[in-house]
């Protein structure tokens, strides 16, 4: 069975098409184009419009590099929410449009649990893990327990690649950030004290956020500022997924997300798993950030359990949790 | 001394121990290596202080807690009384309704009290709760924290709602008997207290 996705929460809108080989996920193709504001954070319209100038582009090029045709696809899906609105308005108007022109069926699937499936789907051995799930918006510890994914840890307030943009727009770089953070932390010395703000397994930035760019009014090196912000968010990320899996009983971790990219964060998350005597698992980067070989291969999962929706059912949801979704393809 | 390990979490292994010739627990926060040693020693010695500071003053309120013998801000080890008890969440899907009912009422007392004083434990659960003496006995403040706000309190008994509702399900009135117990210590008005734990479920959030 071959299924081609369409994502577009935020940044980017991506398509991706992906086969079923015997329960595991082959990646025909995964092409994405991402919006880069000018100035500031991101624009709903904006980005929803440069989504809707290059989807159709993109869909083009994603079947001529798939080295598959229209008629092989059997599925359409798109992602249903959680995202910005207009973004996702675009994204599922693209991929309902296509379901009535070929006559294949369609379905909208959940952004964060794509995030999930795509690494038990491409990784050997990465079965059951507690995925720690880190981008711009978008910042939880998910895992499988009594029929459901479960949010166990979560940003209370900005995710965690939100918090390093927002710093780094504060020092003058462009999105996206977290990649110069990196490399300016790489350089970083002495650690300046941050606020660490763990809630029971729930996590907050902003007041840390604030914390650094006081620094930086206050003449701290910016290599040391960087170093302070992602040793100490990082850490805080670390444990409150170490939390999840003691609490689930789990011995695997997976990372999802633009932020799961960082060498420092996949450091120590590996480090943590090690000494609990658990498998980690990081999936390439294109399959870590937003992409749509992630909501390929989830709606293929969802239709294949039985999951069938009408053009009528394919609206989107902005605040789609993670908890809201009804899982028939796993035990 | 030999150690002996009973328990392991994510952050603490807990160790039987002896202390001036007596058998002793010990909660230690291991070092964690993933994070640099200036934020994991700052963490491990605040988080010890603090615990051990609320479970004295828990303690002063009238709320039964280990003994504390001893803390070790340096290597993060708090030395306490071991009680020789059952856990609640072992007892309680035995005993009889009429003593279900008395434990869980003392259970709602003994968490009115916390609040009376401004304590959130952070993780009421009946693993955390120990019967000794006929007393119960309050254990593992790793999460807690000092807040007078009506939501932490709430959000402190729907943890144990959760809890209650998944290990001892087949007993649907325990709850109840612990906001019966709650309603009779609590000073100030509960009811601002229970009515925020229907509003978090509707939140939807966790298990």
């Amino acid at each position: 069975m071959i299924c081609l996705g369409v994502e577009g929460t935020a940044h980017t809108i991506g398509i991706g098409i992906v086969e079923d080989i015997r329960g595991k996920c082959k990646v025909l193709s995964n092409v994405i184009k991402i919006y880069r504001p000018k100035k500031g954070g991101i624009h709903p319209r904006e980005a929803a419009n440069h989504h809707a100038e290059y989807v159709a582009d993109l869909i083009k090029e994603s079947i001529k590099k798939s080295g598959v045709n229209f008629d092989d696809v059997d599925l359409i899906s798109f992602s249903k929410g959680p995202g910005l609105g207009p973004c996702l308005r675009t994204a599922a108007t693209a991929a309902r449009a296509l379901s009535l022109s070929l006559d294949k069926p369609i379905v909208g699937v959940n952004h964060c649990v794509a995030h999930l499936e795509i690494g038990r789907g491409t990784l050997a051995g990465c079965k059951d893990p507690v995925l720690l799930y880190t981008s711009g918006a978008n910042t939880q510890v998910i895992a499988f327990a009594e029929g459901k994914y479960r949010v166990f840890g979560e940003t209370l307030d900005i995710g965690i690649g939100n918090c390093l943009d927002k710093f780094g727009r504060t020092i003058g770089l462009d999105f996206p950030c977290g990649p110069k953070i990196e490399d300016f932390a790489k350089n970083g010395k002495q650690y300046l004290d941050l606020p660490y703000s763990i809630k029971g397994m729930d996590l907050a930035f902003s007041g840390l956020l604030t914390a650094a760019e006081q620094y930086y009014k206050n003449g701290e090196k910016v290599e040391d500022i960087c170093y302070s912000i992602q040793e100490t968010t990082f850490a805080a990320l670390t444990e409150v997924t170490e939390r999840a899996m003691a609490h689930t009983d789990k011995y695997e971790v997976l990372l999802g997300g633009g932020v799961a990219a960082n060498k420092r964060l996949q450091d120590m998350v590996n480090t943590m798993a090690k000494e609990r005597g658990a498998r980690f698992f990081v999936p390439s980067k294109d399959l870590c950030i937003d992409n749509g070989a992630m909501i390929a291969w989830l709606g293929l999962l969802m239709y294949k359990s039985g999951v069938r929706m009408s053009i009528e059912e394919t609206v989107i949801d902005q605040y789609f949790r993670t908890d809201m979704v009804d899982v028939s393809w796993r035990d | 001394m030999t150690k002996k390990i009973i328990y392991r979490g994510a952050e603490a292994e807990i160790t039987l121990s002896k202390h001036m010739g007596y058998t002793v627990v010990q909660k230690r926060r291991i070092k964690k290596t993933y994070r640099i040693k200036n934020i994991d020693d700052k963490l491990r010695s605040y988080r010890t202080r603090e615990e051990a500071k609320l479970m004295i003053e828990a303690r002063m309120h009238g709320i039964s807690t280990p003994i504390i013998y001893d803390v070790d801000l340096l290597n993060g080890v708090i030395t306490m009384e071991y009680l020789r008890g059952k856990r609640i969440k072992d007892i309680l899907n035995r005993v009889s309704e009429k003593e279900r009912k008395r434990i869980c009422n003392k259970i709602g007392e003994s968490i009115a009290r916390f609040h009376n004083n401004n304590i959130i434990h952070g993780d009421i659960t009946t693993s955390n709760m120990i019967l000794m003496d006929d007393r119960i006995h309050f254990i593992d403040f790793g999460l807690g924290e000092k807040n007078s706000e009506i939501e932490a309190k709430g959000v402190d008994l729907h943890v144990l709602m959760e809890a209650i509702e998944s290990t001892h399900s087949k007993h649907s009135k325990c709850f109840e008997y612990v906001l019966e117990g709650y309603r009779r210590e609590y000073r100030g008005n509960p009811e601002h207290v229970i009515n925020k734990i229907d509003e978090i479920v509707k939140r939807g959030r966790y298990r």
